[in-house]
């Protein structure tokens, strides 16, 4: 378990140049050591008996209820930019018929995944960087140490589970919506033969295409839980963080963005290596 | 009878500033708290009161030392050990760390929904039984945002005893209270230490009127510890630093009130 090490916070702030790189480079190495022992304990956390059914629940409700709305109006606001741009692009080669493919294919394989990962990033990964901050600064995350309470078992393992679940159902949510609101743009407002642009998304998506999609979900649901839980529950020993309520919002931003680069770093990685 | 007492052995924490140099906690400090003995441990700010607290708990690691619970070296437990070394203490923390989201009685329930295997039936009897000796029965529906400072702290003591501690630990426990309510505070330490029999630390600020719980006090300065057998033999101390101490925290009033006694 994690002990509070306040020895990060006081590292010297060194005169020459050097020495300041190089304890800048030590911090990310401690920070990442320490993010890294984090994840196993999460891992680890969802097996340990006795599973808190209800946690799990309400982090579902509070991931995946709560974000249906904020997710069903980016996923149509995309879908139907897709279909107008689309349309735009594909009249110039008198190809309109392809439109329900490349709405499709740019949705499950890569809209999809990234806009529900960076809205649920926003949204709950905030809440939950947050809330383990607000406990950590006012010791109830020591409280439930003092009472041999295993922290990841008890609070964060049920978020990183939910995350699993919901992330990919949003996404699947996102996939549909989306293509509805190409369906909309493309066929209603500018006239694609709708059998066309269903025939085109039924030929052209494959299995491997929405299992790519699908692993993309799962693999950043996992970084959003284990970064946005990670920052909360270290907010007292990240460097330059600062103390109390202002450590808790500086550490929240702090989350969101590391939280959404990593979605868009991975995303390229998974498709370089997944496609 | 409780006999689990706590005994530092060469323990030496320091801390790195912000310039550079060396803040030197503690230094090599050997003591003993006794089990079934009120123990307070005072000194200024920044000291290492609450640092000391965190080291007994495992919350924060030693330098150098060993911290021995009972026969048990905390400074070495892991994985289960440590967590059946921490099932030992009770703790209430300066703001009672109580849960947000919870109400006083799940509160005060959860170390027995977690670490026991007692029926709701029980766990709601024991609890609200805790919550009427503390004068906290009909505020048990209650969120923590919706109770005074001291109503906080007792709900936080009645959680903290549901376990029956070995050792309790209090950090700075009435500050923000007025003088009526750490009154009664400090008495109801006294009623349910009497009650328990457990080993009881206290870090306070609140001088004198904690060394009327007292059996040893502890003074922290510069990293050194010095330790006296009861309040009273603080002010027969020659340590220019302790008769600072005992200037400036309890005043000449106390002095003679000690002199007196």
């Amino acid at each position: 378990m994690f002990t509070h090490n306040d020895d990060y916070y006081f590292m010297p702030k060194q005169q020459n140049p050097i020495s300041r790189l190089g304890n800048c480079g030590l911090s990310i190495l401690i920070d990442l050591g320490r993010m890294g022992c984090y994840l196993l304990q999460m891992i680890l956390g969802c097996f340990r008996t006795p599973f808190r059914f209800s946690e799990f629940m309400r982090q579902m409700n509070f991931i995946g209820v709560g974000s249906l709305v904020v997710i069903f109006f980016t996923a149509a606001s995309t879908g139907m930019v897709l279909g107008l741009q689309g349309y735009y692009s594909l009249h110039k080669f008198g190809a309109e018929g392809m439109l329900g493919s490349a709405v499709s294919l740019t949705l499950i394989m890569e809209l999809g995944p990234v806009l529900t990962a960076l809205m649920v990033a926003g949204r709950a990964g905030s809440a939950m960087c947050a809330e383990l901050g607000i406990m950590r600064i006012s010791e109830q995350l020591d409280a439930l140490d003092c009472m041999a309470i295993d922290p990841f078992r008890y609070l964060i393992s049920p978020k990183l589970l939910a995350a699993l679940i919901s992330v990919p159902l949003l996404t699947a949510l996102f996939d549909v919506v989306g293509i509805a609101g190409g369906y909309v743009a493309g066929v209603h407002l500018m006239g694609v033969n709708p059998g066309s642009y269903i025939d085109g998304m039924q030929s052209s998506v494959t299995s491997h295409d929405v299992w790519l999609g699908t692993v993309k979900s799962f693999v950043f649901a996992l970084l959003i839980a284990w970064i946005c839980t990670g920052r909360g529950y270290f907010v007292h020993l990240i460097r330059g963080a600062g103390f109390g309520a202002r450590s808790v919002s500086k550490v929240t931003t702090q989350a969101v963005v590391l939280s959404s680069i990593s979605v868009l770093i991975f995303d390229y990685l998974l498709t370089a290596i997944l496609i | 009878m409780n006999t689990t007492g706590i005994e530092f052995k060469g323990v030496t924490k320091a801390f790195i500033r912000d310039d550079g140099s060396k803040q030197v906690i503690l230094d090599q400090v050997n003591f003993s708290i006794p089990a079934g003995k009120t123990t307070v441990i005072a000194g200024g700010s920044g000291q290492g009161k609450s640092v000391t607290l965190k080291l007994i708990l495992r919350l924060m690691d030693a330098d150098s030392g060993q911290i021995l619970v009972g026969d048990d070296d905390i400074t070495r437990a892991r994985g289960n050990k440590l967590k059946e070394l921490r099932t030992r203490f009770g703790v209430l923390f300066q703001g009672a760390a109580l849960f947000d989201s919870m109400t006083v009685f799940e509160n005060v329930a959860l170390p027995l929904r977690e670490r026991t295997s007692k029926s709701e039936d029980e766990v709601r009897e024991q609890v609200l039984s805790s919550l009427e000796q503390l004068e906290l029965l009909g505020h048990e529906n209650k969120f923590p945002a919706q109770l005074s400072g001291g109503m906080k702290k007792r709900a936080g003591l009645a959680r903290a005893l549901q376990l029956k501690p070995e050792i309790m630990l209090f950090d700075e426990p009435t500050t923000g209270l007025d003088p009526v309510m750490t009154q009664e505070i400090y008495q109801l330490f006294a009623r349910t230490q009497e009650q328990i029999g457990y080993t009881s630390i206290i870090v306070s600020h609140d001088i004198p009127k904690v060394f009327n719980l007292a059996d040893q006090v502890i003074v922290l300065n510069n990293g050194a510890m010095d330790v006296f057998s009861s309040p009273e033999a603080i002010q027969w101390s020659n340590k220019p630093h302790i008769r600072e101490f005992v200037q400036t925290t309890m005043g000449e009033i106390y002095q003679s009130h000690l002199v007196e006694k």
